[in-house]
């Protein structure tokens, strides 16, 4: 039994070295992502594009992927159709299983975090290996990614030393960023150069071509894309684009929203094989687990117009106190909110659509213009339907109460008398500064960390009236 | 001009100082001002926590109880966000045409405080002193979905004896957000205290903002802590003279 977010929040909360460390890493991405952003007059109309596109794609995904799984083959890829997590790992094993591949190398990918791939190729006896360098931190510390674009976020150079010195079995390190980098690549390098095979997502499918495209800071991607002769790619349906000259919008928008930068350092696109370079097999598993549901409704819809730039973690002002791993998911923060309930039909994601102040600075930043706190309100009310439903919900402390309320906002007069109901009822809760302290049952939430001043003798409504009266 | 009040639920019962600064502002500007006592709430809280179709009946009593005004003022911009993105959708999923129409024929009346001074009434300089160091604090819906951008500054830039204090990350969410604040306290508390820490260090002695949710949240921890900062909603400030009025 998962932790619903508010339990997973609190113990995260206590962690204080953690949230240093989100606070600093969202605040210098933040801060790059802001700059390079106001570089471009045209933000504004690049967002409205980006939007329009996901859209329109979302809107025709049936066509789009039968012309993309057309185009693939016709280049040379092989293309499967993968209905959840567990069929979609059938077919990697599978491959692998053939070319009796023992290790594989991996570009950084959330899909196959939200899968369980390494899982369930190490109980095979595969070993996976995560190349990107925060997948990395991640792997060798036996930890979950925390952030879609910077898996390891929560951890420090510090931390990460202490991890590599046990986990790499080093006798000695430097303390610079560039020690731990030359670590890694020294630790990378050979498994590199021996890798048969490698694993990769997809940042976008390219219906028009069947072409996959990757964008990456590191030079990994490319190494585990060129070198090892079979290359398996997994890609959720929705990361399908119409044309080739789609990308011109995302390839703007994604680097600025992800890490800050005019553009990536290493933009990778192929399609299918060439036989003189590159795999000599390749294989695109599109990915549906939950996806299809998401597109039927109406309203959800739009969540999976994201292209996974992380833009919205590092402006949340929830995520900046908890980090990702509260959101018990690979997808935390606020597209985590409402992308994991609806990847499992709210299904022990119930409290994640409550995990937001509704402050709106997520769709401010959003790319592709998804209004993230109205697919949270929309959720809510899934919630709040379902929980009716049931004994205990409808009895429920909130369900009640906001029955209540909704009985004496119908009329003035209503409202006037439960103020005088508050007004009397409040007295024994007014402590000795004259401010209440302590609430009750569900309100006592409140007074953890504040006081409240008490409910005036004086309502304005009461004092318009009077005030008419002495006019009069 | 004649200005319908619209006070809103919590500010009716917690803050009915605000309402009365600001009939007192406007009745000032030599505006008109009238309150119709069968008003209750915009239907937000319901709203906002999922409760979509409880807030429904809440929408349709305060379309039926402003239907002939002219033009309306809301001291809250969380209040006239929601009329603003929510009613159409609530009208919209319906299905009826009246509705929808109503709700259209709304929207153009609706005015935050501020707004209405600034951009309808065109007043910048409310004759208003008040001696003080104050700090703004933005609340989210009147940087986001109001996009108010610094209009509630230029009301505070024209107030005699006021010295402005920045605030620094004002657009980071105070933590209150509604029943959030108690659905998930500890998360809300630890994004309070990020607030209080940068409303102390502006060296204010009044934070004050154009929403008394968020004021309600920041007095709560700035009581508690016992710090030495005051709370008051915009409205309060400007309602002050150099004749003598004050908080």
């Amino acid at each position: 039994m998962t932790l619903s977010f508010p339990e997973a929040a609190r113990e995260h909360l206590r962690d204080d070295q953690l949230r240093r460390n989100v606070r600093h890493a969202t605040d210098v991405i933040r801060h790059k992502r802001d700059g390079v952003v106001a570089e471009r007059e045209d933000w504004q109309q690049l967002r409205e594009a980006g939007s329009a596109i996901r859209s329109h794609v979302l809107e025709n995904l049936d066509g789009y992927l039968i012309q993309f799984e057309q185009a693939c083959s016709a280049a040379g890829g092989q293309v499967h159709w993968a209905r959840d997590a567990a069929e979609a790992n059938r077919v990697v094993l599978e491959i692998l299983t053939r070319h009796e591949i023992r290790e594989v190398i991996k570009v950084k990918s959330m899909t196959t975090e939200e899968i369980g791939l390494n899982a369930v190729l190490g109980s095979e006896g595969i070993s996976a290996v995560e190349t990107d360098l925060a997948e990395l931190i991640v792997q060798l510390g036996h930890d979950a990614p925390s952030h879609i674009v910077v898996p390891a976020l929560h951890k420090n150079r510090k931390q990460i030393r202490e991890l590599f010195l046990r986990e790499m079995h080093l006798d000695q390190l430097g303390e610079t960023a560039e020690d731990l980098t030359a670590a890694a690549r020294a630790w990378l390098r050979e498994r590199f150069l021996k890798a048969r095979a490698a694993i990769s997502g997809a940042n976008f499918l390219v219906a028009e071509t069947g072409g996959v495209v990757i964008v990456e800071s590191e030079g990994n991607g490319r190494m585990c894309l060129t070198l090892p002769p079979l290359l398996i790619t997994i890609g959720g349906i929705e990361k399908v684009i119409p044309r080739l000259q789609d990308l011109e919008v995302f390839l703007q928008t994604l680097p600025r929203s992800a890490t800050g930068e005019r553009m990536n350092p290493y933009n990778s696109l192929w399609t299918g094989t060439t036989g003189a370079d590159g795999p000599r097999e390749f294989h695109v598993i599109l990915l549906d687990n939950g996806r299809s549901r998401i597109l039927a409704d109406a309203e959800g819809r739009q969540t999976l117009k994201c292209i996974r730039c992380g833009a919205c973690q590092n402006v949340c002002p929830v995520y900046r106190q908890t980090g990702g791993h509260a959101y018990g998911s690979v997808y935390g923060g606020p597209i985590g909110a409402i992308l994991t309930p609806q990847l499992h039909s709210l299904e022990g994601g119930a409290s994640l659509p409550y995990a937001s102040s509704l402050c709106g600075a997520c769709y401010e930043v959003c790319p592709v213009k998804i209004d993230i706190p109205e697919v949270l309100i929309h959720l809510r009310s899934e919630i709040v339907r379902k929980q009716q439903q049931t004994f205990t919900g409808a009895l429920g402390a909130w369900n009640l109460g906001m029955q209540a309320a909704a009985r004496i906002f119908a009329s003035g007069e209503r409202v006037q008398t439960a103020q005088k109901v508050a007004r009397t009822g409040q007295w024994p809760l007014v402590g000795a500064s004259g401010t209440i302290e302590s609430l009750p049952f569900l309100l006592s939430g409140w007074t953890q960390s504040r006081d409240l001043a008490p409910i005036p003798q004086e309502s304005f409504r009461a004092w318009w009236a009077r005030r008419s009266r002495v006019e009069s | 001009m004649q200005i319908s009040l619209f006070i809103t639920c919590y500010n009716d019962t917690l803050f009915p100082d605000t309402g009365k600064a600001v009939v007192r502002v406007l009745e000032r500007l030599g505006h008109r001002v009238d309150f119709n006592p069968a008003q209750t709430c915009c239907g937000q809280m319901h709203w906002n926590t999922g409760y979509t179709r409880e807030a429904v009946p809440i929408i349709r009593h305060f379309l039926e109880v402003y239907r002939d005004t002219e033009t309306i003022c809301i001291p809250s911009s969380s209040c006239v966000a929601m009329i603003r993105d929510h009613y159409p959708k609530a009208a919209l999923e319906s299905g009826e045409a009246r509705f929808v129409e109503e709700v259209e024929a709304l929207l153009p009346r609706v005015f935050e405080f501020s707004e209405l001074l600034v951009k309808h009434l065109r007043v910048e300089d409310t004759g208003s002193a008040f001696p003080h160091k104050v700090t703004y604090h933005a609340s989210c819906h009147s940087l986001r979905s109001l996009q108010l951008g610094d209009i509630p500054i230029r009301l505070l830039r024209n107030v005699r004896g006021l010295e402005l204090r920045p605030l620094e990350d004002v657009d980071r969410c105070c933590g209150f957000g509604g029943t959030f604040a108690i659905k998930n306290a500890d998360v809300s508390s630890a994004m309070l205290e990020e607030k209080l820490q940068s409303v102390v260090k502006s060296g204010a002695e009044v934070c004050t903002a154009v929403d008394n949710s968020c004021l309600m949240h920041l007095f709560g921890g700035l009581h508690r802590q016992g710090l030495p900062v005051r709370t008051a909603h915009l409205a309060e400030i400007l309602a002050c003279t150099s004749e003598g009025a004050s908080l």
